[in-house]
């Protein structure tokens, strides 16, 4: 009976640590902004390859990413175009963010909105 | 089998790329170097039709004058002297039995770096200068070099610098293992890897001259002659070894050890892509 407690207790605990930690994933995740997302070079890293204003040192392999409501009204091609590009463009260079498990489709949809700002 | 998958693959990669305009390729359904070499040279020079041919083989700085008042600024005082120095002070210094570096090649090392990568009809491999040299020192009781260190790029740096001015001059034998043999690193060099997905032709075919942040993507056309390289980024002497490994890190791609038989393919690909193209190694990158 004493191990049933023991048992249960401990169970409980592994359950409310767990869910602060689900927790605490979510929120950091939630937390990060698009455009930090966007510049982290480990993450989008678009810098990289495209001009965007507010970054510093862009390269020119892709075109700046400018106006980008106006070019890409549906957000879904947008989101494509970082899922995978190569499906529209088998010859891009662009990294398949979201086939390669670079970003999350969370992540992308963080970057959209970033980009949607530009 | 293997063989009939591969030009399969090679097939199709010919077949994307030419219907991109991005490949430099000759007929796909035969192994045929002059071709590759013609097409190749073409795709450059029309790309880049104000850089002089033997201007290639200064890389980044064929394309940006910016980078390249930076470089003739700095060349009065190469920063890769202290690999040519130390690599002439190897070369001068015998082996603990009495032979040295000199015995183990044509013209005692001297001027021949062109010659290099070859293929070799005994053991039917490529041999690049890198492990020519280290073969060198374990025929004579020494132990070989690590590939990607200074000691092979001193090395290699001084007898690259005794063959400046002198064109590549690689040859393909008709031997089906030779010919396999630029088909494997001409597969390796167009074919993609890594979370980033990027082929070496992603960049330095696709992408020459254009920028990678500050970075300017040097072309592939004439970029072996400058190795080994001085890299301010590396703070250090960098092998053609070490250039093929940090490579395929950048893009997140799993790197083959220093001198595998497909890095080596791969040199012996680039390097008769630049055949009559001048050495200029060793050279000073940003």
């Amino acid at each position: 009976m004493r191990g049933a407690i023991a048992q249960g207790s401990a169970l409980f605990v592994a359950a409310v640590l767990a869910a602060v930690l689900f927790a605490n994933a979510r929120a950091s995740a939630q937390a990060l902004p698009g455009q930090a997302l966007a510049f982290d070079r480990s993450k989008g890293n678009c810098l990289t390859c495209h001009d965007i204003k507010g970054g510093d040192s862009p390269g020119n392999l892709g075109p700046p990413l400018a106006d980008m409501k106006a070019r890409f009204p549906d957000r879904k091609e947008l989101a494509a175009i970082v899922f995978d590009e190569t499906k529209r463009n088998p010859q891009t260079v662009m990294p398949p963010f979201g086939r390669n498990l670079i970003l999350t489709d969370g992540e992308i949809e963080a970057i959209v909105d970033f980009l949607y700002t530009r | 089998m293997r063989i009939f998958r591969a030009s399969i693959v090679v097939t199709i990669m010919i077949a994307a790329l030419v219907v991109a305009g991005a490949r430099p390729a000759a007929a796909a359904d035969s192994i045929d170097p002059d071709a590759d070499f013609k097409a190749f040279r073409d795709y450059f020079t029309k790309l880049f039709p104000n850089v002089p041919l033997n201007d290639f083989v200064n890389g980044p700085y064929s394309m940006d004058a910016e980078l390249r008042k930076q470089w003739e600024a700095i060349d009065d005082f190469p920063p890769y002297d202290f690999a040519v120095d130390r690599g002439k002070e190897m070369f001068a210094t015998p082996f603990k039995n009495g032979k040295s570096y000199g015995d183990c090649f044509p013209d005692k090392g001297i001027g021949i770096r062109q010659n290099y990568p070859y293929f070799d009809d005994k053991t039917g491999e490529v041999i690049t200068l890198e492990l020519a040299l280290n073969r060198c020192r374990e025929a004579n009781g020494e132990e070989p070099y690590s590939y990607v260190t200074d000691e092979m790029a001193s090395l290699t740096a001084y007898m690259a610098f005794t063959s400046r001015g002198k064109p590549f001059d690689i040859k393909i034998p008709n031997d089906p293992r030779a010919l396999a043999a630029y088909q494997n690193g001409e597969e390796y060099f167009y074919a993609r890897r890594g979370q980033l997905n990027f082929s070496c032709a992603s960049c330095h075919v696709q992408n020459p001259g254009n920028h990678i942040r500050t970075e300017v993507l040097a072309p592939a056309l004439g970029i072996v002659a400058a190795m080994p390289i001085y890299r301010s980024e590396w703070n250090g002497m960098g092998t053609m070894s070490r250039r093929l490994v940090t490579c395929n890190s950048q893009v997140r791609g799993v790197p083959l050890k220093p001198q595998d038989e497909l890095y080596r393919d791969v040199e012996y690909y680039l390097s008769y892509m630049s055949n009559g193209l001048p050495i200029s190694g060793p050279g000073a990158r940003p």
